[in-house]
């Protein structure tokens, strides 16, 4: 991979720095911030309580949310693809669906699994689907959020093009807030490890309130939204 | 278009906006509805603690992030580049456009696609765009509106159409695009959803602005609710983002923060739909993401501001927060600012990026009853900044035309003969416009004042005719 052009920075940066009044800075060295309010919140909740406020805050944002447990699992995505009468499904390629022996429901509902080697195949099949199913990478009690870490198996599309999107949230993954995210995704650049290329928080349906500041539940992404939180096997 | 709004001079634009009843309205119950879902998502939540220490915590990570802003100028453009994406520094706002329409030409592209972006406004993209021959697509919903409205103008920063009810974007969609539906928001939505969806599919270009970049790792952050931002960064073969120079975070950790900060104060929501992290891609494998990613960043007046007592204006991170609790705002709206920026902070950032000739009767659209400062999540002191372009304003104008009212003022006061004619003949020159003691609709300097309040009429006496008939013994009234 090629980098990138970079134009004009000396002069821009130049100029930032005359009007700073001083030499362009070569290391600065970010402060200890005297406020720091974000690692108070949701400080020393357990897993069974994080779980409870991030069902909580996902029924907020008009999510269904379903509990399980592994064993169940299978039985409980199958339940929730018939509820879309048949539609068409998609998942990401993900390990994690065999690892919970979900490769079976994925087969017998006849589901599309993501392969990059289809190239646009996989879009135009995503745009035609009811449901887009995937695991959360991270889950935001605080907001009832998934998290997803893209990649071209973990393609971005299958939680945006199909009518819903079911996320599976593994209990193990229920973490406070977007904080303890940001402090691993931190610790894992300085650590020279590579980003995804779209690390996407997702919370619900998509929606607007540009009319009348009415909500409207369903604009451009998934107009239904499901979080399976499963018990940790 | 770029940044201004409208031709006429802002009074007129004042008073145009004053009988707008409905506009009026709206901006009233927005206003109400906005301050009152970041209230319950703020202060009135027990979960987010204290957050006097969240805004404390945003205005340390703002104010370090501008007096270091080379330095993370310099990382964010090395760390996007060094995963091969192209990075451009835009000193002007026609540095910016002529770069994108490069891009454009580059890959003959026909249809862009475009999230909300402010930065996109100020610059003027969509015409730039179009000059080269390409369709432009808004794709927010609130944009979307506006574009097929004649390209009609921002009126909020957050939700530009504020202005519009459902019935007029209704009548809009009917007449500009055949639609057959009622006036109800989730079909107005689901329109605008089925228009765009091809769409989406066949830009060429994606265009969003940024909410912030995060220099350690060469990331965009995008804050958004709809779902557009998603499509319009995941289809296109190019992606083009454009970011204010001053609108970064050091690190994911106060990239949190800063998120938290945009979405409680913009929203009231805990945290929008949608925070989509964008870093170009490294193995360009994705059959679902841009392979070309290029990250266009502004100045365009924002350097006025480092080294002065502006330079925290440009810690704002664009959550409105200032124009929903801005009394002023609530009766003009937004198009009364002749900005695309507009309440308190379009008053203070305006005559920054553009100019006291254009933009200086802004800072005096304020009560500067310092609601501004007090709901910013970074803690600008707004109301002061007011108050210094004000002084700055005054000071330029006395320069010109204000020194020749006071020359002649000067005249007539240096003149005992000439001071008593004037003071002796005021009230018979003001008799056509008293009723009951007081002007309403008077002329000259007073007409602006009397355009939305009453003013005294002039006694017909004064303290001197008092004081000589004082010594002569006589009464107290003169």
């Amino acid at each position: 991979m090629a980098e990138g052009m970079i134009h004009n920075k000396t002069d821009f940066l130049a100029t930032i720095s005359t009007k700073l009044g001083r030499e362009q800075s070569k290391q600065v060295t970010r402060p200890d911030w005297k406020h720091r309010p974000q690692l108070e919140i949701l400080k020393k909740t357990s897993s069974e309580e994080l779980a409870a406020v991030f069902t909580k805050n996902s029924i907020e944002k008009t999510t269904n949310v379903i509990q399980t447990d592994s064993a169940q699992l299978g039985e409980v995505l199958l339940e929730t693809f018939r509820k879309y009468e048949g539609g068409r499904i998609v998942a990401t390629k993900d390990g994690r669906f065999s690892d919970y022996g979900l490769d079976v429901v994925l087969a017998d509902s006849g589901a599309h699994v993501w392969n990059s080697e289809l190239g646009e195949e996989n879009i135009e099949i995503a745009k035609q689907a009811a449901i887009g199913v995937f695991f959360s990478d991270v889950s935001l009690a605080e907001s009832g959020t998934v998290v997803q870490f893209n990649d071209k198996d973990i393609a971005r599309s299958v939680s945006l093009l199909p009518l819903a999107y079911v996320a599976i949230v593994p209990k193990s993954t229920i973490v406070p807030r977007m904080t303890q995210v940001s402090q691993t995704i931190h610790k894992s650049i300085s650590e020279g490890k590579e980003l995804s290329t779209c690390i996407n928080f997702i919370s619900g349906p998509s929606n607007s309130a540009d009319i009348e500041m009415n909500i409207v539940i369903g604009v451009h992404g998934p107009i239904e939204a499901v979080h399976i939180v499963v018990a940790d096997r | 278009m770029a940044m201004k709004i409208g031709s006429k001079p802002f009074f007129g634009r004042v008073d145009e906006a004053l009988q707008d009843e409905f506009m009026r309205k709206a901006m009233s119950s927005a206003q109400d509805r906005l301050r009152g879902k970041k209230m319950l998502a703020t202060v009135e939540d027990e979960l987010v603690g204290d957050w006097e220490e969240w805004r404390s915590a945003g205005e340390e990570i703002r104010r370090h992030t501008l007096d270091n802003l080379d330095f993370y100028l310099d990382q964010l453009s090395e760390n996007f580049s060094k995963r091969g994406g192209h990075v451009y520094f835009a000193a002007t706002a026609e540095d910016a456009t002529r770069y994108i329409q490069e891009v454009a030409k580059q890959k003959n592209a026909k249809k862009v696609t475009k999230a909300k972006s402010m930065v996109t406004e100020e610059i003027g993209l969509n015409e730039a765009l179009e000059e080269v021959g390409c369709e432009v697509y808004e794709t927010d919903l609130a944009e979307y509106i506006l574009q097929i409205d004649d390209h009609d103008r921002p009126s909020h920063i957050v939700v530009p159409s504020l202005h519009k009810n459902k019935e007029q974007i209704r009548d809009t969609f009917r007449d500009k695009a055949n639609y057959t539906g009622t006036e109800e928001p989730k079909q107005l939505a689901a329109f605008a959803r089925s228009q765009l969806r091809e769409t989406f599919m066949q830009a060429d270009i994606g265009v969003t602005g940024c909410n912030f970049a995060v220099a350690e790792s060469g990331t965009i952050s995008l804050v958004t609710n709809e779902g557009n931002a998603n499509m319009v960064t995941t289809f296109p073969e190019t992606q083009i983002s454009i970011m204010g120079m001053e609108r970064l975070v050091p690190t994911w950790e106060e990239l949190d923060v800063m998120t938290n900060l945009l979405s409680r104060s913009a929203v009231g929501q805990k945290i929008t739909t949608y925070v989509t992290n964008l870093t170009p891609q490294l193995e360009e494998d994705s059959v679902d993401a841009p392979k070309e990613f290029h990250l266009v960043i502004l100045d365009a007046g924002r350097s006025k501001a480092l080294g002065t007592e502006f330079q925290s204006a440009l810690h704002c991170i664009r959550c409105a927060a200032c124009v929903n609790v801005c009394p002023v705002y609530r009766h003009i709206g937004g198009h009364a600012y002749g900005s695309i920026y507009q309440g308190p902070i379009g008053a203070v950032l305006s005559p920054i990026l553009g100019g006291y000739e254009e933009y200086g009767e802004l800072p005096f659209a304020s009560s500067l009853c310092a609601a501004c400062s007090e709901a910013c999540p970074v803690k600008i002191p707004l109301h002061e900044q007011l108050i210094r372009h004000r002084e700055i304003y005054v000071k330029e104008k006395a320069k010109t035309s204000e020194k020749l009212a006071m020359k002649t003022f000067g005249i007539g006061a240096s003149s005992p003969s000439l001071f008593r004619l004037a003071v002796k003949g005021m009230p018979a020159m003001m008799k056509p416009f008293v009723k009951d003691d007081s002007i309403s609709g008077g002329p000259g300097p007073i007409k602006l004042w009397t355009a939305v309040r009453d003013f005294p009429a002039p006694a017909n006496s004064n303290f001197r005719k008092w004081f000589d008939n004082h010594k002569r013994g006589g009464g107290t009234d003169g």
